[in-house]
């Protein structure tokens, strides 16, 4: 029997969270990234040195952390090249089946025979969506991605570059976001009817300032002998941490402070079980037709587990 | 009108009024001055670039007008499907008694779609169909009221977010860079520090470089203008492309109003060289180039297309004429380009009867055979060339 101190230890220890970023070139998204953890976790792509590749590819770099003993695995997936093309048809594609590949290999480690007490999780928590701050609305690709987004991975979706818009603008923005999303039906973290009512008033609020409009900077500027991380300009300095000039400081307190667990949890007990759960039905029919060669793999270990 | 010299400013000439060789024609620019304000100016303005980008809020600010006053902005969902339309508004300005005709034609939904590849092309079919109806006016028998409606200057707008040119801005910019000005500006550069807003020109300029798009040029100043007009063309030329920023709203700064827009953090003013590009832009657009636009319009790019037109012609012409010597009967397959032939053939040979009739007329009449000159066909007519 484990005492409560251990397994709090060895859960922390061993924290692993994987993000997926996604968004068109040029939004920010590695800026915002090493912004969150304050560390070079993202490497900027600098001008045009990469050729554009042609379809989405997925790259994912890892990392740790760790702060006050505790240890933290980070994993980020950039998606480079999607929407960055004439033609985006299908540009979600590598992506859903990333995303769909990993909950894959969990279910095959989960069903060996002989696995493994702790399962390597590499499933995506998170997945962050960069929306370009048009100040309109949402555009066709964004409706059509983040609708198939949302039912494998949680989605937070953030206006990026929030120091286009002007606080009406980004609040009417917002609003149009909202509106677009309820009118697509496209569910995005943290879920009404998942939570917790301990946590219903905190989330109230937090999806009322979604989608978190933030400014992400690396640069750190010194104003009035305080050091603070920000973009200058001729007329002023945007400050990144500062709550009325942007969500930044907001978006980063739910995503690691309080809502992390969260997020691992509901990938964990929602999203993959989803998928399990669809997986295996359609291996079940398959085995009584026999008719599709699919999956062989996969159906060879559901019948050693029955064994 | 274009030949004329400017050879003195009116007050200089009351003094030669006197000496004894003075003919009078010194003041021909007065005259043809007079004669433009009366008429009025036309220009055709066409503004290309996703939506969003700021193009409606940068013409109202640049002609202080509100063009777009019953405008709704589509949702995500009307966006869906959306294909390439073309809108064209007109409104009519006037500044110290010079009237302005001006023509915003716009391109919804261009760069909207998910799958972008019919977006240019709406877009050069609106850009060919002025040329072609100018090209057919031309042609005609009345030329007395042609209207001009080719597009003098495209402004494209390329998003700021981006590291350069994407695929989409290079593939609009070579179909259409030989069919009308392009002139490329940064739209809402109110994001960009300094320094990134000098990566990105120089970014773009290069990839203009790189895909061999020819964007409107500025000519040269003549070697007489003075040092401050020579500086103002060349910080001019140094900024290409103009890093914009628009706005509707007027607001108060230090108990001056002007328009700008205004963050927690600072005031953005639209007409503030240190903070954007856009008197740049206004200068060149309509200060001192607007002329010019239209000068390389109808000189340059249009002269191409009909060029082009009527070589396709000859070529549909040579074609039917060997379909009527290889089968006689066969008029079956006369397309459109041969009515058009047709057309302008009856043209000519109606024109020539009238012109003969006329002839005969005056040489009974005996009368000045400089009325008959003005009858006669101009240098530039398509037709007899042909």
């Amino acid at each position: 029997m484990r005492t409560y101190h251990q397994s709090t230890r060895r859960d922390l220890n061993c924290l692993k969270s994987d993000m997926v970023i996604k968004g068109r070139s040029g939004l920010g998204k590695s800026t915002f990234v090493n912004t969150l953890f304050k560390a070079t976790v993202a490497r900027r792509k600098s001008g045009e040195e990469e050729p554009l590749p042609s379809t989405t590819e997925v790259k994912t770099v890892s990392s740790s952390l760790s702060e006050g003993g505790v240890r933290l695995n980070l994993t980020i997936t950039d998606t480079p090249g999607f929407g960055d093309h004439i033609n985006n048809e299908n540009c979600w594609e590598p992506i859903v089946s990333y995303i769909e590949a990993q909950y894959g290999r969990y279910l095959q480690e989960e069903q060996k025979v002989d696995r493994l007490l702790h399962i390597p999780d590499t499933r995506i928590h998170c997945c962050v969506y960069f929306i370009p701050p048009t100040g309109h609305s949402l555009s066709s690709l964004d409706v059509e991605v983040l609708q198939r987004l949302d039912k494998i991975v949680n989605v937070v979706p953030v206006v990026a570059k929030a120091d286009t818009l002007t606080l009406e603008e980004r609040a009417a923005f917002k609003e149009r976001i909202r509106a677009d999303l309820s009118d697509h039906a496209i569910k995005v973290y943290p879920l009404q009817e998942y939570e917790d009512l301990d946590d219903a008033p905190e989330n109230m609020k937090i999806r009322e300032r979604l989608p978190f409009a933030v400014v992400g900077s690396t640069t750190w500027h010194e104003i009035h002998g305080k050091k603070l991380l920000g973009r200058r300009s001729n007329w002023g300095l945007v400050e990144v941490e500062n709550k009325s000039h942007n969500d930044f400081a907001y978006m980063r307190d739910m995503l690691i402070r309080t809502h992390m667990q969260d997020l691992i949890g509901s990938t964990a007990e929602r999203h993959y079980e989803n998928f399990r759960r669809a997986r295996l039905s359609t291996k079940t029919t398959s085995k009584v037709n026999i008719v599709n060669g699919q999956d062989t793999d996969h159906m060879e270990d559901l019948n050693e587990s029955k064994i | 009108m274009k030949d004329f010299t400017f050879l003195g400013s009116p007050a200089s000439t009351n003094h030669l009024q006197n000496a004894q060789d003075f003919i009078g024609f010194a003041t021909l620019p007065e005259q043809v001055h007079r004669k433009s304000v009366k008429r009025g100016f036309d220009f055709t303005l066409m503004v290309v670039g996703e939506s969003g980008l700021g193009k409606s809020t940068l013409i109202n600010s640049l002609f202080l007008t509100d063009l777009y006053k019953e405008r709704k902005v589509p949702t995500g969902e009307s966006l869906v499907e959306k294909t390439v339309s073309i809108e064209k508004k007109t409104i009519e300005i006037e500044e110290r008694g010079v009237k302005l005709r001006l023509t915003v034609v716009d391109t919804p939904g261009f760069g909207d779609a998910v799958n972008c590849e019919e977006g240019w092309k709406a877009v050069e079919r609106y850009v060919d169909e002025q040329f072609n109806k100018f090209f057919q006016d031309e042609s005609g028998l009345n030329r007395k009221n042609i209207q001009d409606h080719r597009v003098h200057c495209c402004l494209y707008f390329v998003p700021p977010y981006g590291h350069g040119l994407r695929q989409m801005d290079v593939e609009f910019m070579r179909r259409l860079h030989r069919k009308v000005n392009i002139v490329p500006v940064i739209a809402k550069s109110d994001t960009l520090t300094k320094a990134e807003i000098h990566k990105l020109k120089t970014n773009i300029l290069n990839d203009i470089e790189n895909n061999k798009i020819k964007i409107y040029q500025f000519p040269e100043c003549d070697s007489d203008e003075d040092e401050d007009f020579k500086q103002q063309d060349r910080e001019l030329k140094a900024s290409i492309p103009f890093a914009v920023i628009g706005s509707n709203c007027v607001i108060e700064v230090a108990g001056k109003k002007m328009r700008g827009r205004q963050y927690p953090w600072g005031i953005v003013e639209v007409e503030n060289s240190a903070h954007c590009d856009f008197v740049k832009l206004r200068t060149m657009l309509i200060s001192t180039h607007m002329q010019d636009m239209k000068e390389v319009t109808q000189d340059v790019h249009y002269e191409n297309f009909r060029a082009q037109c009527i070589s396709q012609m000859q070529v549909a012409m040579k074609e039917r004429n060997k379909l009527k010597r290889e089968s006689a009967a066969n008029f079956d397959q006369v397309g459109d380009a041969d009515k058009l032939l047709q057309q302008k053939d009856e043209e000519i040979r109606r024109m020539q009867e009238m012109l003969s009739q006329m002839q005969e007329k005056l040489k009974e009449s005996g009368k000045d055979p400089a009325a008959a000159l003005c009858l006669e066909p101009g240098k530039r007519d398509s037709v007899v060339n042909v």
